[in-house]
C-alpha cells in the first residue's frame, strides 16, 4: 500500500517537473546552407545538451532556402553561404518591417583538384590560369601559363577536361566570386551566382560528383570544398593570392585570409576571395547566419542572443575538429558587439 | 424489415430517392460514390498541379512567351532562360532507353513466360521485381562509379562500329547522354519484363493450343498468336517505362554531365528537365529564376502528355493494322 502511494507521488512529481520544464521550452527553427551543416548540427546539439529547454531545429536545404524562408518568416533565422544582396535586404525590410543582420560563423574554402596521369607534384595555379581554364581559353595542360607557374614539372600536351558543380551551391558561389575578381572577362561574360552559365565543362552533382568525375577522367580539373578534400585525403593544388604568394589551402591559411582583411564592414557582408597578406589562401569565404533584428518573442530573442554569444566563445573551439576554419579574433570581437543590435 | 419497405412504398410512389436508399442498403451506391470520389480526386490533383505550375510560372511566361521553348541559353546570373537543351536531353535519353530497353525487356518477358521452365522463370521474376524496387540514387551511384568506367573502356569498340555516324563522334568523357540512356535502360527494363510477362501469361491457353493444332511451331505460336494477343498489355508496360524515364531525376543527373547545351553526339554531356529542377531549385533565389524552374515543370508535364498521346496514336495505328 505504502509502495503504491510512493509510486503515485513519484509520478505526480515527474508530471509536475515536466510541466515546469515545458513552460520555458523554447523551440527555434532555422534553415539554410548545407556547407556548414555538420558544425551547425554539432553546435545546436551541444547547446541543447547544455540548456535542455532550448532546441534549435536546423533544416539544411541550401542557402537560397535560408534566404527565402527567413524573408517569409517561416524560420526564426536563416543561414547562407553568400551575403544577401541589397535587393534581398530591401525585400526583407518591406515584408518584415525590420532589418536583417549577418553573423559570420565559420570559414570555408574551395580547392582545385585535378587528375593528370604521370603528374604527382602539387601544382601551382595562378588566378589567370584558373580563369583561363574555366573560360575555356586555356585548353591544354602544357599551356605556357601553367608551365611558367610550375617549374620542374613536366606537363603533358593533353586537353583539359573541366568539371564543375551541377546544382546551385555556395561552393560554386565562392569559386566564381574569386574568378570574377581576378578576371574582367569572367565577370562580364559569366558573373557570380550559385549557378552560372558555364562556358566549358560538365557538371557533377555535389562534392562527391565532382570528385568522382575528376578521379575517373584523366586530364581533368574540378573544384571541391576544402573540408571534403581534407576528409577524403584528396590531392589539390596551391593558388597564388593577391600578394603574389602561392598558398596551400589549410585551416590556418583560410583564417589568415579573413584576418588579412583590412576593414570589416558594419554589416559583415564581405567577400574575402582574392585575399592578400602573408599566408592568406585566396579562395575562402565566410558563411553567415541571417538573423532578424527584431524578434517579437522575448524567450526566443534571449535564446538566440545567448546562443550567438556561446557560438562565438565556446563554439569556435569546436570548429577545427570538424575541419572548419575559425573566425579571426578581431571579427569575433566585432560580432559580440553586434549581438546587441537584436531587439 | 419487410413491413417498413411496404409502408414506405405505399406512402410515396417509388422515386429516385427511394431507389437510392435501397441501393445504398445493398452497398451499390456506397461503392459507386466512394470509387467516383477516388477517380475524381485524380482529376483534381492533376488540375491542381497544372494550376499551380501555371500560376507560379507567370513571370517567365510573360517575359519570354513561347521563346522559352525554343531558346537554348540558361544563364541564371543574367536572367536568361531557355528550355530547349533540357527538352532535348529529356527526349534523347528517354528515346535511347526505350530503343535498347524494349527489345531487351520484351525478349526477356517472352522467354520467361513462354519458353523457360517454371522454376527458372519464377526465380528470375523474383530477381527482376527486386530490381524494380531499387532506389534511383543507387542506380545513379552505380552509374557513375561502375557503369561509366565500363563504358569508357567499351568506348573504342563502340566507336569502331558506330563511329561513322555523328551520334558517336567527339570526345567521350564518361558522363554523357549515352551513359544516361544506358542507366535509364537498366532502370526501366524490369518494368517492361515484369508487366509483359504477366500479360503474356494471361493469354488463354486455347489460343496456343489452336495454333499448335494447326501445325504451327512453338515459336510461330508465340510470335504470331500469343504476342499479338498480348500486344496491348505490352504497350502498357512500355508506357509505364517511358513515364519513368521521362521523369527520372537522381540517376540521370549523376551520369548525364549536366551541361545545358545541345550536342548531336550521344557521347557529349547533356541535361534533363527533371535533373535541372532538382539541382537548382533549392538555391534559386529571385522570382524570375524560380519561375523559370517552375515553368520547366510545366514543360515536362506538357512533354509527357504529348509523347504519351503520340505513342497512343501509334499503338492505335498498329493494332488496327494487326486486326485487319
Amino acid at each position: 500500500m505504502s509502495r503504491r502511494i510512493c509510486i503515485h507521488s513519484a509520478a505526480l512529481a515527474a508530471v509536475l517537473t515536466m510541466g515546469a520544464a515545458s513552460a520555458q521550452q523554447v523551440l527555434i527553427t532555422a534553415g539554410g546552407a548545407t556547407f556548414p551543416n555538420p558544425i551547425y548540427s554539432k553546435w545546436f546539439n551541444d547547446y541543447h545538451n547544455k540548456l535542455p529547454n532550448i532546441a534549435i531545429n536546423y533544416q539544411s536545404q541550401g542557402s537560397g532556402f535560408g534566404v527565402q524562408q527567413v524573408t517569409a518568416g517561416t524560420v526564426d533565422f536563416g543561414a547562407s553561404d553568400m551575403p544577401m544582396t541589397d535587393a534581398q535586404i530591401k525585400e526583407f525590410q518591406d515584408k518584415r518591417g525590420s532589418a536583417i543582420l549577418h553573423f559570420p560563423t565559420v570559414l570555408g574554402a574551395d580547392v582545385p583538384t585535378y587528375n593528370i596521369p604521370g603528374v604527382t607534384a602539387k601544382l601551382n595555379f595562378t588566378p589567370e590560369a584558373l580563369a583561363g581554364i574555366f573560360l575555356g581559353k586555356i585548353t591544354k595542360w602544357n599551356d605556357p601559363e601553367l608551365v611558367k607557374a610550375n617549374p620542374g614539372v613536366s606537363l603533358p600536351a593533353n586537353d583539359i577536361a573541366v568539371v564543375h558543380r551541377s546544382e546551385g551551391s555556395g561552393t560554386t558561389f565562392i569559386w566564381v566570386d574569386f574568378l570574377s575578381k581576378v578576371s574582367k572577362e569572367w565577370e562580364t561574360k559569366v558573373g557570380r551566382g550559385t549557378s552560372v552559365n558555364w562556358p566549358v565543362g560538365r557538371g557533377g552533382k555535389g562534392n562527391e560528383g565532382v570528385a568522382g568525375q575528376v578521379k575517373q577522367q584523366p586530364n581533368s580539373i574540378g573544384y571541391v570544398e576544402l573540408i571534403y578534400a581534407l576528409q577524403n585525403k584528396m590531392n589539390y593544388g596551391k593558388v597564388k593570392n593577391a600578394s603574389g604568394e602561392v598558398v596551400e589551402a589549410s585551416l590556418a591559411s583560410v583564417t589568415a585570409a579573413a584576418a588579412g582583411m583590412k576593414e570589416m564592414p558594419e554589416d559583415f557582408r564581405v567577400s574575402i576571395t582574392n585575399a592578400s597578406g602573408k599566408g592568406a589562401y585566396p579562395i575562402s569565404s565566410f558563411t553567415w547566419l541571417l538573423i532578424p533584428s527584431k524578434i517579437a518573442d522575448p524567450a526566443k530573442k534571449k535564446a538566440i542572443k545567448d546562443f550567438l554569444a556561446w557560438m562565438l566563445a565556446d563554439g569556435q573551439k569546436m570548429t577545427e575538429a570538424l575541419a572548419y576554419a575559425q573566425l579571426p579574433k578581431a571579427v569575433i570581437a566585432k560580432e559580440v558587439k553586434a549581438i546587441d543590435k537584436i531587439q | 424489415m419487410s413491413a417498413f419497405t411496404t409502408t414506405d412504398f405505399r406512402a410515396r410512389p417509388p422515386g429516385r430517392a427511394l431507389a437510392f436508399w435501397t441501393r445504398l442498403r445493398r452497398g451499390d451506391e456506397v461503392a459507386y460514390t466512394v470509387t467516383l470520389t477516388c477517380a475524381l480526386s485524380i482529376l483534381a490533383i492533376t488540375a491542381l498541379l497544372v494550376f499551380e505550375l501555371y500560376t507560379n510560372s507567370a513571370e517567365t511566361r510573360h517575359k519570354f512567351g513561347w521563346s522559352f521553348l525554343s531558346t537554348s541559353v540558361w544563364d541564371p546570373v543574367a536572367g536568361e532562360f531557355g528550355a530547349l537543351p533540357f527538352i532535348y536531353g529529356t527526349v534523347v535519353t528517354s528515346a535511347l532507353a526505350l530503343l535498347i530497353g524494349i527489345p531487351l525487356g520484351v525478349g526477356a518477358a517472352i522467354f520467361l513466360a513462354e519458353l523457360a521452365p517454371a522454376k527458372i522463370s519464377n526465380a528470375l521474376t523474383f530477381l527482376i521485381e527486386l530490381l524494380a524496387a531499387v532506389p534511383s540514387v543507387i542506380y545513379g551511384l552505380l552509374g557513375i562509379f561502375v557503369l561509366v568506367p565500363m563504358l569508357r573502356s567499351a568506348e573504342p569498340a563502340i566507336r569502331a562500329v558506330l563511329g561513322w555516324t555523328p551520334l558517336f563522334s567527339g570526345p567521350f568523357y564518361g558522363v554523357s547522354l549515352f551513359s544516361a540512356g544506358v542507366v535509364l535502360t537498366i532502370m526501366i527494363v524490369p518494368f517492361i519484363i515484369s508487366i509483359s510477362r504477366e500479360v503474356i501469361l494471361a493469354v488463354p491457353n486455347e489460343q496456343r493450343e489452336g495454333a499448335l493444332a494447326l501445325g504451327a511451331t512453338r515459336w510461330e505460336t508465340t510470335w504470331n498468336v500469343v504476342i499479338p494477343f498480348a500486344r496491348k498489355g505490352i504497350m502498357g508496360s512500355i508506357f509505364l517505362a517511358l513515364a519513368r524515364s521521362l521523369g527520372e531525376t537522381m540517376a540521370v543527373t549523376m551520369v548525364v554531365g549536366n551541361d545545358p547545351k545541345i550536342h548531336a553526339s550521344l557521347f557529349a554531356p547533356g541535361y534533363s528537365i527533371a535533373a535541372v529542377i532538382a539541382n537548382e531549385f533549392t538555391e534559386a533565389t529571385g522570382g524570375l529564376y524560380q519561375s523559370a524552374l517552375i515553368e520547366l515543370g510545366l514543360v515536362l508535364f506538357g512533354l509527357t502528355m504529348v509523347i504519351n498521346g503520340v505513342a497512343r496514336l501509334l499503338v492505335l495505328g498498329t493494332t488496327r493494322k494487326g486486326a485487319a
